[in-house]
Order: C-alpha cells, then structure tokens, then sequence
C-alpha cells in the first residue's frame, strides 16, 4: 500500500470533545456561503482525501499548483481547492482572524485565513483547463466565481452524512479495509457510469494482477441524461454480487465534483485513489474529458510528467467487443479488424434503457440491466 | 554511524533515471530509488487499539467485512 500522499494522511475533523466549543465560537465570528460542491471539497481535506492539504490555496500554492501542476514544496498537485468570497466578504476579515464556513444555511467548518488575494481568472483556465471558452463547464464555473480568494487552513466540525453513508468511507478505513482483506495491490476504478461490459473487462484485466479492485463511482452534480446515483451504486453492486469472486472487489463511494479538467484531473483522481491505499489507478481514453478539448491519450501522457506521484497508472486505450474473438478485447490483443469489432456505446445503451428496452448481452450484464430498468427513472433530468 | 548504505547500480540505468525526474521534485536518483522501494515496503498505518476497533465495528456494520 502506499503511503498517503505527501508522506502523512491529514486530518482535519475537529475532535469530539471540542466540537460544541468551536461550534459556539464559530457563531460569533465572520461567516462565508459556500457551495455544496465545495463543501464536499472541504470535507475531503478533512477526511484525508486531499492530502497533504490542510485548507483552501494560499497565493503561492495557488500560483505554483496553477503554473507548475505541484505545491510550493515541489509535491504533485494539479487541481486548486479554492475559497473564493465577494469582496464585501474579504473586507469583514483580515489575516489571522479565522472564519466560519456554511452551507445550506447550516455551519460546518472553520478557515484560519493566512492569506487574501485576487486572481486572474484566464490564467488560472489557460493552464487548468486548457482553455477559456466558456462553453467549457469548468471554466463556466470559474468565469461565475467571486473575485477574492482566501487561503488558510481549516476543520471540519459538523460532518455532512453523505448522500450514501453506507458506501461513504475515510481513507483511514479503507486502508484498514485493504489490511484487513490482505490486499497489498489495490487498482481504484473511477466511474460515472452503471457497468458495461467494457468496463468490467478493463476492471479484470486490473484485477488479474493486483489483489484487489476499487470500484469508487464518484458522487455528485451530474447533467441530464447520466445515470442517477443510486442506479449507478445498485447496479455496480449487481455486477460484483454476480461477476467477481467474494474477495476480490469492492465498492465506495467518493462525493466530489466533476472539473472535467481531463489531463490535470486525472492526476488528482490519481491522487485521491492513493489517498484511499490504491496502489494503481485506471485511466481510460479521454479520462474527465469534456467535447473536444482534449486529445483522447492526455490524460494518461500527463502521467509522465509524474513519475514521482506514488501511484502507478494502468493505461487502458481502446475495448470493443469482437466477433471473431467472441467476447471483449482492447486493440493491444486483438488482431481483428474493425468490421468484427463493436464498441461499447454508452449513449445507445443508454437510449434502449430509457426506452425500458434490454441492450446486447455481449454489451451489459442482464443483471445489471434489470437492476438498471427496475428504476422508473434510471437517468438525470 | 551513517543510517545509509550504498549499493551500485548501472551507469546506462543511473542516467535514465536523472533524465526522468528532471524537472520534478526528487532532486537525486538516489531519492528516486528509495521513494520505489519505500512503495515496495510500505510503513504500516499505525491504529491504537481503540481506532481499530471503531474502524473494524463500522466496517462490519457496513457489511465490508465478517
């Protein structure tokens, strides 16, 4: 198992018998509105899943992540967690002072504010992004968000259940899980998807030389027409009751937003599955891409750019269900053309599905199909 | 007593690696090298009993282990 990123798991969940202390004392301070996008950010820091973050970006972790895709300390680190406020905000705290954090109307966190600063909102597209067309929905989002940025480091005294506390766990205890079950190599698997028969075999082909699979479909905004949560959590459980050996696979959920910053994301998906204990991460073809913004490989070249992460990638390019073969392969094997090869199409699967029609078996588990139809409405709206 | 030993390694393999980590956080090869054999041996997450036992009741609630 790895190490946690950064060499120690964080954690910044404020103790038990201090909780009701802080929670009173956080009535009296200045308060900020966050998202509950970002409220999942926080508690991922809180948790460990960030580490070795301790709170939102300072100016110079903000400038050396957004220009080098590392910390200040030369750690790899790809995405910014930011706390941005309005300027009316800023101007009710100074540094040293600390703030409350709520959302929902509900308090849950405070920040120490080391630092306040402005920033440049191109800058920060060009080089997460790639890009600054709006139409890009990360950079959507960065073009909506409030001029100052506060940094500093923070604790988390009201946890948020989770929308799937059942499959919601901390670092520290799927490390222990992974102990537990004796797997010393874990691959993570991160979907937004219910299971195709691509997907299983990417996952199997993982599996016949780690000890064992992380499945971890991420939870969160979707857009119309995605898989709901919840079908998504059941099916994957119908793919595992039926299709994997009792010890061999598990599921978690993680609660976290989709950039959709392709290659810098996938280096932070990277790093959360390292968090978890994952040994390996599966990056797939266009991995957190959105349109064509991306090259379908980049993701997975930005790795090398990496070799210090702690984590080793496993590179999948293209699975197809062949023919001639009689079952699934990826280019790397198959010597066949494309006249014996379908590709898994997750957009018609999910046009028969929607219709209450079954797809191929040869490209979904009917188990996983009927868990799929048995929702009445299985997609976003 | 120095707590570090030195083993040798080849001259072709010595500088494909300071091409790799040009550029990146590790400074030497020998860094290099002890951050992959550090992943090869781990350091054990250290539990106090009590953790462990919260942690193990919550799993088994949750049905991830027996």
């Amino acid at each position: 198992m790895p190490r946690p990123h950064g060499g120690k798991l964080v954690n910044r969940l404020t103790k038990a018998s201090k909780i009701e202390k802080v929670k009173t004392e956080a009535l009296e301070i200045p308060k900020v509105s966050v998202s509950h996008e970002l409220r999942l950010d926080f508690e991922n820091i809180a948790f460990g899943l960030y580490s070795p973050l301790k709170g939102p970006l300072t100016e110079t972790e903000f400038d050396s992540v957004v220009s080098k895709g590392r910390l200040s300390n030369d750690i790899p680190w790809s995405i910014p967690i930011l706390l941005d406020v309005t300027e009316d905000e800023a101007s009710k705290f100074n540094v040293g002072d600390s703030i409350a954090i709520e959302s929902n109307g509900e308090l849950f966190a405070v920040v120490e504010v080391d630092d306040k600063y402005g920033w440049d909102k191109e800058f920060y597209s060009t080089n997460i992004y790639k890009t600054i067309d709006s139409e890009h929905p990360g950079v959507a989002k960065t073009n909506g968000m409030k001029p100052v940025l506060v940094g500093g480091s923070m604790e988390i005294f009201n946890e948020h259940p989770g929308k799937f506390p059942k499959y919601r766990l901390k670092p520290e205890e799927t490390r222990f899980l992974f102990k537990e079950k004796g797997w010393r190599t874990v691959a993570g698997f991160q979907t937004r998807n219910a299971p195709h028969m691509g997907h299983e075999y990417v996952q199997k082909t993982a599996l016949s030389f780690v000890d064992g699979l992380f499945i971890n479909p991420l939870i969160g905004k979707k857009k119309a027409g995605d898989f709901t949560d919840i079908v998504i959590i059941e099916s994957y459980q119908a793919l595992i009751d039926s299709y994997f050996l009792k010890n061999a696979a598990t599921l978690v959920t993680l609660e976290m937003e989709m950039r959709y910053a392709g290659p810098k994301e996938a280096i932070h998906h990277a790093i959360v599955r390292k968090n978890y204990g994952n040994s390996h991460f599966i990056v797939g073809r266009d991995h957190a891409g959105v349109g064509s913004y991306y090259g379908p490989f980049e993701a997975q070249e930005i790795f090398e750019d990496y070799p210090d992460l702690g984590i080793a990638p496993i590179f999948f390019r293209n699975f197809f269900h062949c023919n001639k073969c009689g079952g699934p392969q990826n280019d790397k094997v198959c010597p066949h053309g494309d006249e014996d090869r379908e590709n898994f199409k997750g957009r018609i699967m999910r046009k028969l599905l929607a219709e209450g029609k079954n797809p191929d078996p040869t490209q979904m588990r009917p188990e996983v199909t009927e868990t799929i139809l048995r929702h009445e409405k299985p997609f976003v709206e | 007593m120095s707590d570090k030993v030195q083993i040798k390694i080849s001259k072709e393999l010595f500088d494909k690696v300071k091409e790799k980590i040009t550029g990146t956080s590790i400074s030497t090869v020998e860094e290099y090298i002890e951050l992959l054999l550090e992943n090869e041996f781990p350091e054990e997450t250290e539990y106090t009993k009590e953790e462990e036992e919260l942690i193990r009741e919550r799993l088994r609630r949750l049905g991830y282990i027996e």
